[in-house]
């Protein structure tokens, strides 16, 4: 059955691709867009942006000033830290990791409690209450100390921090997803799919996912910039990403002591991590507005 | 009502469980616990004597009960940096933590509802965009960066606050302010937005047509209905304010919870890093829980469901 008999609001994409897409970017944010696509391409190209190594230590060359202040020179512009690293390609390459984990723990937090979500709001009864209490558990925990002990226990590693963040980001997508899923239950196109003997899996997969699409995208926008945070902070608290490894949270940590005497050092990944974060935000937002009215509150 | 509250005290806990049992697991499964008790200089006595004392040679559910145990009667062993009990590390910096949460949270309320019904009441004047763009900075800003941006201008720059520790009355102002920040950044959003539906609903018309001032209108009327929406998320509030303290007590070396888990990271003091974290996590439980069941008494809508 063609979804676009049910929902008018989804379309199959047909041919007159290009002028639909400008047409819906009308009004968008655009400095924010701009952000996100700078922010993805220093990530992918990290080793073509940048011929320096985000590595190397060189002691002679610490903490020189960027390239506008007396001692700074234009081969470092955003100067060095405290062990003569440049601090623009650990920006560029710090990117990178924020990228790598936003992505991957979304994806595993996020279809895991899409899952968990259309599962719960699907069946009802035991199951839905079942599975929402788990849910509500996992709402209860304190993302940033869990993830401490998580890490703490298992070593800090990228992948830890990845398994720490998704293990409780699923639950929110969860409870949404599971009230889109009980208000779609009484539509009437789904009663057909059942009449039609549509499986449950394919009344989930083909039917009730396309509708719920337009919300899962707004706060997976709206989740990265939590995402970055998290990972930031866990970072600079010593339990994310460990060193060398540049992030944009250790290298904040790196810089606390130098505050009052290489301020530059912690001033760069600051505003990286909040142009990033406003602009997922501000993203989400308009998406929100656009796709989906009914969340503002959300 | 009493379902309700049965229902929410079942729920937390039951997370304190499930993070005890994860912890209690993750431990035992991932390596030797033993090892992560004791200092890596250790000597293989000293390992042999602990395990034994630990208890690691029982079976799982025996120790799980051990743990548990020790855990409720506050005994959460001893540092391995300062060799002294956690448990009395833990009762010196407790209330320094408290003191800035509560301080931050005076901080917020101070601030947030004052800029949402300004932002509300300037609907799309300069003003409200001011508001709204303090507010959408404010939940982009990482606290602990904010931290060091106020010590680099107000203590680096000015030589008008001190920058680190505590003491009187100026100790509080930079570390309250960047913690408090975050909250004040979505309470004014969702104040505004709140407050704006208030001020478009029909008791509005209503008193606007009785001829009250607009003071009384938005600042009496208004506010008090809108205040709901944010009320029912102060238990996430203060889960927010606590776990964020964490981050602004290392910025500013203050003497709480948070640099105390700083530090059992630092120097791989694991005692120390589960005691922190599960007290912790159990204050962020509980209060949240107290928060709920005390609205759900002051909500009718709940409290008759």
């Amino acid at each position: 059955m063609d979804n676009s008999l049910q929902n008018p609001a989804i379309k199959p994409a047909k041919a007159s691709l290009l002028p639909k897409v400008l047409a819906s970017l009308k009004g968008a944010p655009y400095i924010p867009l701009l952000i996100i696509v700078v922010f993805v391409l220093c990530a992918i190209l990290a080793n073509l942006i940048t011929t320096q190594d985000a590595y190397s230590v060189q002691l002679p060359n610490r903490l020189i000033p960027p390239f506008w202040i007396e001692g700074g020179t234009l081969n470092h512009p955003l100067g060095t830290d405290p062990l003569g690293r440049d601090i623009l390609t650990r920006i560029i390459f710090g990117a990178r990791v924020s990228v790598i984990i936003a992505l991957t723990a979304l994806t595993i937090g996020g279809g895991f409690g899409t899952l968990v979500g259309l599962t719960a709001g699907f069946y009802g009864g035991k199951i839905d209450t079942l599975l929402m209490r788990f849910a509500d558990i996992t709402l209860a925990f304190p993302l940033i100390l869990f993830a401490i002990l998580l890490v703490m226990v298992l070593g800090p590693s990228m992948v830890n921090v990845i398994i720490a963040i998704s293990l409780v980001l699923w639950a929110r997508y969860a409870r949404v997803i599971r009230g889109e899923v009980l208000g779609l239950m009484q539509r009437d196109f789904i009663a057909r799919a059942k009449v039609s003997g549509a499986s449950d899996w394919r009344i989930m997969i083909r039917h009730l996912l396309p509708n719920v699409m337009p919300t899962l995208i707004v706060l997976l926008t709206l989740q990265v910039g939590w995402v970055i945070i998290v990972e930031a902070s866990l970072s600079f608290l010593g339990a994310g990403i460990p060193p060398p490894t540049p992030a944009w949270g250790s290298m904040l940590a790196d810089g606390r002591e130098y505050v009052s005497t290489a301020w530059w050092v912690t001033t760069a990944p600051g505003i990286s991590i909040m142009l990033v974060v406003l602009a997922f935000n501000l993203a989400g937002d308009w998406l929100r507005e656009r796709l989906d009215p009914k969340q503002r509150g959300l | 009502m009493q379902r309700y509250i049965i229902r929410r005290i079942g729920e937390a806990v039951l997370a304190l469980l499930a993070l005890s049992i994860i912890i209690f697991l993750m431990v035992r499964l991932t390596g030797d616990p033993a090892l992560l008790m004791l200092p890596p200089d250790a000597g293989l006595e000293a390992l042999e004597d602990l395990r034994h004392s630990m208890g690691v040679d029982k079976p799982l559910v025996v120790q799980y009960g051990l743990f548990i145990r020790d855990y409720s009667t506050g005994s959460f062993g001893d540092s391995l940096r300062s060799k002294s009990p956690v448990s009395e590390l833990i009762k010196d910096r407790l209330p320094n933590s408290m003191k800035l949460v509560g301080v931050a949270a005076l901080i917020v309320i101070l601030i947030s509802i004052p800029l949402g019904v300004l932002s509300a009441v300037y609907k799309g004047t300069l003003i409200d965009t001011a508001c709204t763009g303090i507010a959408v900075l404010g939940q982009a800003i990482p606290v602990f960066w904010l931290g060091m941006l106020l010590i680099q201008f107000f203590t680096v720059s000015l030589g008008w606050l001190p920058s680190s520790g505590m003491g009187g009355f100026t100790h509080y102002i930079m570390p309250a302010f960047s913690l408090g920040f975050f909250t004040v950044a979505a309470i004014t959003r969702l104040l505004r937005s709140s407050l704006l539906e208030a001020l478009d609903s029909e008791y509005i018309k209503l008193a606007r047509i009785k001829g009250l001032s607009e003071f009384i209108i938005v600042w009496k009327h208004a506010l008090r209905n809108s205040l709901i929406s944010v009320v029912t998320l102060g238990g996430i509030y203060i889960a927010i304010l606590i776990t964020l303290g964490i981050l602004v007590e290392v910025v500013f070396a203050w003497p709480g919870m948070g640099r105390l888990l700083y530090q059992g990271i630092v120097f791989r003091d694991f005692p120390v890093v589960q005691a922190v974290v599960m007290i912790s996590a159990g204050i962020v439980i509980t209060t949240s829980l107290v928060v709920d069941i005390a609205y759900a008494y002051l909500d009718p809508r709940i409290r008759l469901q």
